[in-house]
Formats: C-alpha cells, sequence, structure tokens
C-alpha cells in the first residue's frame, strides 16, 4: 500500500503529503488527477498531483479539509499507509509554446496550477501567475510559484497580502496594460472560475478551466461527474478535468455539487467522533 | 426452490433464494434422466457436463460434482445465480416439454455453495509446464477471471490487472447483495488467487500502463474492461440533482456500501418517489434496492410492455411481489426540478406497441397528444452501457465498432496480434455467463499460439 512519506501543513487547512508510488510518478503529467481512499470506509476522492518525482517514485498531494474524507486523510501520519491510491487520471493539461500565459490558481486550487505553471514554463512561455484566498494565511505555494514563474501577482479579499481583491482584478489589468496575452488557465472555487472566463471571453482570449466534480469511480462509468460543456454532456473524470471556460455550464456545475451537503456534515461529525477515541 | 417471504427481504440486503438443501438436491439430481445426448450441454455457454455433475450430486458425490463443473467453470456459485439458465440450459431440458426442466441453476448453486462449505475439494498442485510464460489479463469481473484461472490452471504467469478498489468488476460493483452475495464472489476471485493469478487492484490500464507495454513483458494480453460507460437519454433535465446512473447509484450502494453510511463515508440519496427508466436485470436491481434503502414508492418506467422487458423472468416476479410499480408503454420526455435544482417531475410520453422492429420486438409509437407528471425525487436511468472506451482511446491501432466494441477474430484476437478481448467490451452489455464463455476460448486461443 502506498505509504505517506512526508506531511506538512501548508496552513489550518491545508496539508500537503508525498506518497510512495512509483508507477504514477512514472506515468503522472501537469494536470492529471488521482482517487484517493485513505481508509478503507472512506469514500474515493479526487485530487490533483500537485507534483512528480520520477527518480524518487514520489508524487505529492495538496488537500483542503472540507469533509468527512479528507479529515480521514488528514488524520494519517508519515509512515501511515494509504487504503488505496488509482492514477494517474483525466488527460493532462495541452502543454506547448502559447507565448504570454496567464496561469490563475484561487484558494486550495494554486496548488493544482503548480506542475502547469512548471510545464509551460520549461515550454518557453511568459507565465504570469496570479493567485488568490481570502486572507494571507489561506495563501499556499507562493514562494514555490514565484521561482517557477516569469512574474507571481497575488491578490486577497481583505488585502492582508498583496492587492486588495480579486485575482479578475490583477487579470483585467494585465489585459489593460496591452499584454498580449494568448493563453489563460483558471483553478479555483467555480464562480472564481466563472468570472476569469467573463473577463477573456470579452478579449477573445483562449482560457481553460480545470473542474472539480463530485467524483466516484473517476474512470468513467458512473457519469456523476457529468458537466455541460458547449452544451453536450462531458465526463469530467476522463474528457477532463479540463475544458475550455468559455463553454462551460457553470451553473449547472454548481447544482451538481451541491447534493450531499448535508449528509457530508453527519458523516463529519461522524469522522470527528471516531478520531476522538484514536487521535493523541 | 425456496425464497424468504417479500416483507421480509424488503427490509435488509441478504440473499432472496434460499437453495437447495442436501435433500431437495438430492431429489431434483435423481429426476435426470441422463440423456445420451443431452442437449443441455449445447445449452451452456461454457459447455459444463451438466448430466455428469447432476450423476455425481444423486450419487451424493457432492465434492465431485464440484470439481466436474469446475473442469469447465471457475465461478459456478456465480453463474448458478446469476446465470439466466431458463434460456439456456434449462430451456433445452428435455423434461421441460411436458414439465418442470430439471433445475440445472439451482443444483449448479448447491454444489458450489456445499463445496465452499466444506472444502473438501483440494487445489491439484499446478506446476508451471509452460516455463515462464506471462499472460496480463485487464479487468477482474467475469471474463478477465476466467481467463485468468484457466491460463493458471494450464501452468502460466498471469497478472490480473483491476482499476478499482475492489475485485470482481460488474459482480461486485454492479450486482446488488441480495441476488450475489459479495462473500461468494470474493471466495471465486480467491479460488483464482490460489491457482497462482497475481491481482493488482487501483491500477488503471491505458492509464498507468498502455496495452503496448504490456507486451513488452507478456507474451499475451487479454481485455475484460467491461460496458462501464452509462447511457444517458440525452433529455432535458437529466443532469439535475437527484437523477443517477444506474452504475452510480448502485455503485454507490453495493461498491462503497452507502446503505451502512456513516459507517461507510460515501453517501446515497433515495428519495420517497424513485422512477427507475428502463427493463433489464439493472433495473430491477436499482428498483429492488430503493425499496430496501426506505423508498416508499418504486416506479419502473418502461416504454414497451412487460413482456418485451430483457430482464429475467424471474427478477421481475421478484420485483412485482416486492411491491415495484410497473408503469409499462411510458417514455420520459424531461425533468423538472423543484427551486432547489432537484428532480421534482418526470414528464412522460405515453406509447402503445406498433410494428415489429429489427429486434423482433413490436416497436414503442407515442400515442399522440397524450403526455402526463409523475412525481418523482430520485430517477434512475438504468436503460444500458455501453463498452468501456478508455481502452480504445489510448489504444489507437485497437480496431473497434462504431458502437464501442472491440472487434475480434472468432479466436477472440483484436487486431493488434497477442492481444485479445472478450465479455462486454466485445459485446456491450450482456450476461456474465457469455463474458465467461468469451473468457475460456481466449484462453484457449492464447495456449494454442503460445504452446504451438
Amino acid at each position: 500500500m502506498p505509504k505517506i512519506l512526508k506531511k506538512e501543513k501548508l496552513n489550518d487547512n491545508v496539508s500537503r503529503i508525498v506518497v510512495g508510488a512509483p508507477h504514477i510518478a512514472a506515468a503522472a503529467r501537469p494536470g492529471n488527477f488521482i482517487v484517493v481512499i485513505p481508509k478503507e470506509n472512506a469514500e474515493r476522492i479526487p485530487l490533483t498531483i500537485a507534483d512528480a518525482d520520477t527518480a524518487k517514485g514520489t508524487i505529492s498531494i495538496i488537500f483542503q479539509i472540507v469533509g468527512a474524507t479528507t479529515k480521514v486523510l488528514d488524520s494519517l501520519k508519515e509512515g501511515d499507509e494509504l487504503a488505496h491510491l488509482l492514477g494517474p487520471l483525466g488527460v493532462p493539461s495541452h502543454i506547448k509554446n502559447y507565448g504570454t500565459c496567464v496561469i490563475i490558481g484561487g484558494g486550495v486550487g494554486i496548488a493544482e496550477i503548480y506542475p502547469v505553471v512548471k510545464a509551460l514554463k520549461a515550454a518557453g512561455n511568459k507565465v504570469i501567475t496570479i493567485i488568490g484566498a481570502r486572507c494571507k494565511d489561506l495563501l499556499i505555494y507562493a514562494e514555490e510559484l514565484g521561482a517557477q514563474s516569469s512574474e507571481l501577482r497575488i491578490t486577497t479579499d481583505d488585502g492582508s497580502c498583496g492587492r486588495k481583491g480579486f485575482v479578475s482584478d490583477e487579470l483585467k489589468d494585465i489585459i489593460a496594460s496591452g499584454e498580449k496575452v494568448d493563453y489563460v488557465m483558471a483553478v479555483g472555487p467555480v464562480p472564481m472560475m466563472k468570472v476569469v472566463c467573463d473577463v477573456t471571453r470579452e478579449h477573445k482570449i483562449k482560457t481553460m478551466v480545470s473542474l472539480n466534480p463530485i467524483m466516484l469511480d473517476a474512470t468513467g462509468m458512473c457519469g456523476v461527474c457529468r458537466v455541460t460543456v458547449g452544451g453536450k454532456t462531458r465526463f469530467a473524470c476522463v474528457e477532463g478535468p479540463e475544458f475550455d471556460g468559455h463553454e462551460v455550464d457553470f451553473y449547472g456545475l454548481s447544482d451538481r455539487l451541491k447534493p450531499y451537503k448535508d449528509m457530508e456534515k453527519v458523516a463529519h461529525d461522524h469522522v470527528c467522533k471516531m478520531l476522538q477515541g484514536t487521535s493523541d | 426452490m425456496q425464497e424468504r417471504p417479500a416483507s421480509e427481504r424488503v427490509r435488509d440486503f441478504q440473499e432472496v433464494p434460499l437453495g437447495f438443501t442436501p435433500e431437495q438436491a438430492l431429489a431434483e439430481a435423481k429426476r435426470c434422466i441422463q440423456c445420451k445426448k443431452p442437449l443441455c450441454v449445447k445449452g451452456c455457454p461454457v459447455e459444463i457436463d451438466i448430466p455428469a455433475f447432476i450423476k455425481l450430486v444423486a450419487e451424493g458425490k457432492f465434492a465431485d460434482a464440484a470439481q466436474k463443473i469446475k473442469e469447465t467453470n471457475g465461478l459456478p456459485a456465480i453463474c448458478g445465480r446469476v446465470c439466466p439458465q431458463e434460456e439456456q440450459c434449462e430451456l433445452e431440458c428435455i423434461l421441460g416439454i411436458k414439465g418442470e426442466p430439471i433445475a440445472i441453476g439451482t443444483l449448479e448453486r448447491f454444489v458450489a455453495d456445499w463445496e465452499r462449505e466444506n472444502r473438501e475439494s483440494k487445489i491439484e498442485n499446478r506446476e508451471s509446464k509452460i516455463g515462464g510464460k506471462r499472460v496480463a489479463v485487464v479487468g477482474s469481473g467475469p471474463a478477465g477471471l476466467t481467463c485468468a484461472g484457466d491460463l493458471a490452471r494450464l501452468g502460466y504467469q498471469v497478472t490480473l490487472f483491476e482499476s478499482l478498489h475492489v475485485t470482481g468488476g460488474v459482480l461486485t460493483y454492479g450486482i446488488p447483495e441480495f441476488r450475489l452475495p459479495k462473500a461468494v464472489v470474493n471466495l471465486e476471485v480467491e479460488y483464482v488467487k490460489s491457482l497462482g493469478v497475481e491481482v493488482k487492484t487501483d491500477m488503471l490500464i491505458g492509464n498507468v500502463h498502455t496495452v503496448q507495454d504490456l507486451l513488452k513483458d507478456h507474451q499475451a494480453v487479454f481485455i475484460g474492461s467491461g460496458a462501464g460507460l452509462p447511457k444517458f437519454m440525452k433529455i432535458p433535465g437529466e443532469n439535475l440533482d437527484g437523477v443517477y446512473s444506474a452504475n452510480e447509484y448502485l455503485f454507490r450502494i453495493n461498491m462503497m456500501k452507502a446503505w451502512q453510511f456513516p459507517d461507510q463515508l460515501t453517501p446515497v440519496k433515495v428519495g420517497k418517489r424513485v422512477a427507475v427508466v428502463g427493463g433489464g436485470n439493472v433495473a430491477m436491481d436499482a428498483a429492488r434496492v430503493s425499496l430496501r434503502l426506505g423508498a416508499e414508492e418504486v416506479v419502473i418506467l418502461y416504454r414497451r410492455t412487460q413482456d418485451e422487458m430483457p430482464a429475467r423472468k424471474e427478477e421481475i416476479g421478484r420485483a412485482i411481489e416486492e411491491g415495484i410499480i410497473f408503469k409499462i408503454l411510458t417514455l420520459p420526455l424531461k425533468y423538472e426540478a423543484d427551486d432547489k435544482g432537484w428532480v421534482k417531475t418526470a414528464l412522460c410520453q405515453q406509447m402503445k406497441l406498433g410494428e415489429p422492429d429489427s429486434s423482433g420486438r413490436r416497436r414503442p409509437v407515442p400515442v399522440e397528444g397524450k403526455m402526463f407528471n409523475i412525481a418523482v425525487d430520485t430517477v434512475v436511468v438504468a436503460i444500458g452501457n455501453s463498452p468501456n472506451p478508455l481502452i480504445p482511446h489510448r489504444t489507437p491501432e485497437l480496431k473497434t465498432e462504431k458502437w464501442g466494441g472491440v472487434i475480434i477474430t472468432p479466436e477472440g484476437e483484436t487486431s493488434i496480434k497477442g492481444v485479445y478481448a472478450g465479455g462486454d467490451i466485445v459485446r456491450g452489455a450482456a450476461t456474465v455467463i457469455s463474458a465467461m464463455g468469451d473468457g475460456k476460448l481466449a484462453a484457449k486461443s492464447i495456449h494454442k499460439i503460445i504452446s504451438a
């Protein structure tokens, strides 16, 4: 079973684990994700591969504690094993020399853009990275992204770090400054991705978004991750998770993220009770 | 065969038919007239020597009977439960002309269960006669398990790759506990493992390794990746919350054990009024599962009539006994949501039967202007599955039919030399036993080529 080799807290709600999984590390490409079942009774949850080290045979996974299963995952320590790990999944990001790219990450989505930024830079692009969070404490990976990007811009809702405002404000400024933007990618909360797409649509800039619908098997079998793209139903797990942002029905996507909210709370409380018995 | 009463069984997930007692099995086996030219064997896709195993049952030699079946069928406890015997061996039984055919399926189940509980039959020593020849089998459903088991028995070193975290394929994620207990599936998988097959779960072939990668260190590859792609009707409202594909619904319940929520953390929402669209075995399973999870009213919506339903007659009968309502000649046109985006009504078209179509069944045609609403809070779309497209997509050399089925030769070989395929990835959604037949054929062909 895949072992957790390293674990660190990036902030109160976000953790990073490095897992030994040579077969996944060897096959992973930027934009791929994995499905993890941290313990046998937990859900199958999809998480982006934030980094892969082929030489060491490891992958990094960054996750936010939002529900029962991420809570279980976060209860595991260095040296513990994951019950199940499947990947790499999904269609990788299309990496080529576009020219100038603006890559945008919001919240935990910041972790997901890291491998893409790295690969686009290596492909010869000018990469302007914009990251945003509610406040400074929730910003992750700023240093790492700064090192990989041509330029890094930061926004926070409360102004505690970088510009006070939203990632879309920065994007608008970049476009207004006369910078010729050839490609935009956005990963983060649904409203953020929608706003970014609204901005780039006006300027006809190709924009990809990485979607995060509910998934189950994540191999194309159940269809729970279906989203409407360009009027057609697509399965995000095998046809995505990246799609042309100008074609995505974000309202439908938001609705399909909701159905288990009440049960997730029940499961979360149940897990907290169980963990109380075992925690040190 | 005795069954648990409907009123009792709808409250749990335990098995419905109770099977034979040894006395019942003896009595039934003695009815067999041991035909010189047995037609039943012809009706069996894996050609079990049916009269021979029944004779052994009649003599009380249950362990020997089990061995006799296992000569050709590695999964008798499963086949005894889910094979459509009434269309196969039992349909051909000569006694069926004037009376009841021999209950071959129930006898098969009895023998397999008896062997499992008594474990007298030992596994013969399987020294490798093939000299370390390796075969990769993709998918641990009925096709893959059979192919892997047969090859291992011939002395091959077999690795079985499964993309999910549990083995068994559709036997595990698709067929509910009350129709096929998972303990039965697990033991059959253990049996195949005991033959020396190495099982690797959480390995998605196509992504982790390509089929071409596998060919580099295996002499042959068998693809049994199933029909996992759910079909939708492509009607308005199908993406609303509360509308499930049967795959998702059953996967949550069977595979993730959502019926034990929150001890099992995967949720499922079964409403008070559930509508299941379709008339096959999967539709019956989804409907009966809904009752067991507390639905007050479960309706099957089917565009033809009960006579045309593809589900097994006995499963239709059990569904009716349990209180499932059949709304035949009914075709959903669109679903509408409440103000929270949750499905609340299914607008349906009244149908009638017209002229027969190419399948020989009378074609359903709309009754002009006759539409009606059905109140629902859960919809399960169970109108079939297509071959899983993942491996074909990642393997451009692999030729497929327009509808997605992998094309094979009569020997089971695909358009790639050394790569074989069988089961639902070739046929589209078919039966467990036909998948097993395909797995068997491929194993035979692989052995013939490699040992030549």
